[in-house]
């Protein structure tokens, strides 16, 4: 099959894929900026179980599905998307801390939330794609 | 029991159960298109329909900016199907002050962009195949986070 004839395919298996995520998101409440704050207040250790259960289940399928199958089921290879640790990793990484233990959304309940209709995560999300513009502004 | 209640005063099984189905998305998505599904790139990529400048026009946003849309609508899609057939169509509302949404969420953004991940691509991907830049990314806006939250709730204590 031709990869213009995969693309539909591929558009709805992404949207089932991302509907998932977004339903693990609201299911375990992590779209509730509260519930994310109180694990950051040492309040509720809820947060390492979605954390530790949805790295479970990315772990098996990442080794496992490229020693099952040659290519995956719907594209050409698997992707591979290699972390790097650098001066701007560290200082991202601290001020995406800063900002999350500010306001308890992070960049998938900001998007999840708003199918739950609460609508004052607009707020964060407005937020988070100025902070995303300007990092790019300032970018070389 | 008493610890169990300690650690998880609103009870455990829909953390892990949520926090398995989470995984089990991303990991769909990776079985049939072999994509790896973080999240704050739509941020930087959709930005890419809009602004001409060199960064955003970069191979690896436009070119994954349409699956990373249809990502994100599946996000919400999945949120709408929980909230219509699980909690009774209740509307979720925060009492997170509007200054801390809009600061913090600026801080998010620029953040997660410029140390190329969140919670989901350092926090879940980037864990998930056991990269140790992704565990040292998670560990400090760990720190960080875990800072603000405690000086926060002492402040407006």
């Amino acid at each position: 099959m031709s990869a213009a004839h995969q693309t539909l395919p591929r558009m709805f298996a992404t949207l089932v894929a991302g509907a998932l995520f977004g339903f693990g998101l609201s299911y375990a409440t992590m779209i509730r900026p509260e519930v994310v704050l109180s694990f950051l207040r040492f309040e509720d250790f809820g947060l390492t179980l979605v954390m530790g259960g949805a790295v479970l289940v990315v772990l098996l399928a990442y080794k496992l599905v490229p020693r099952v199958l040659a290519r995956p089921l719907l594209g050409e290879s698997f992707h591979k998307h290699p972390s790097v640790w650098n001066r701007d990793t560290l200082l991202g990484s601290a001020l995406f801390g800063v900002g999350w233990g500010l306001c308890g959304v992070c960049p998938g309940p900001a998007i999840a939330g708003l199918g739950a209709g609460n609508w004052s995560l607009l707020w964060a999300l407005g937020g988070i794609a100025l902070g995303a513009l300007a990092q790019g502004l300032r970018a070389k | 029991m008493d610890l169990l209640l300690s650690l998880f005063p609103l009870g455990w099984q829909h953390y892990l159960l949520g926090g398995l189905l989470i995984g089990t998305g991303a990991a769909l998505l990776f079985l049939l298109t072999g994509r790896i599904g973080g999240m704050s790139t739509v941020f930087s990529s959709t930005w890419s329909f809009v602004v001409s400048r060199p960064f955003f026009q970069q191979g690896r946003f436009v070119d994954s900016r349409g699956w990373r849309l249809v990502y994100a609508l599946g996000l919400v899609l999945g949120a709408l199907v929980w909230w219509l057939g699980f909690a009774g169509g209740v509307r979720e509302a925060t009492t997170v002050p509007v200054w801390q949404l809009l600061v913090g969420g600026f801080l998010v953004g620029y953040g997660a962009r410029l140390g190329n991940g969140c919670t989901s691509g350092h926090g879940i991907c980037g864990l998930g195949s056991l990269q140790w830049p992704s565990l040292l990314a998670v560990l400090t806006f760990m720190a960080t986070a875990f800072l603000t939250a405690n000086l926060m709730a002492r402040w407006l204590a």
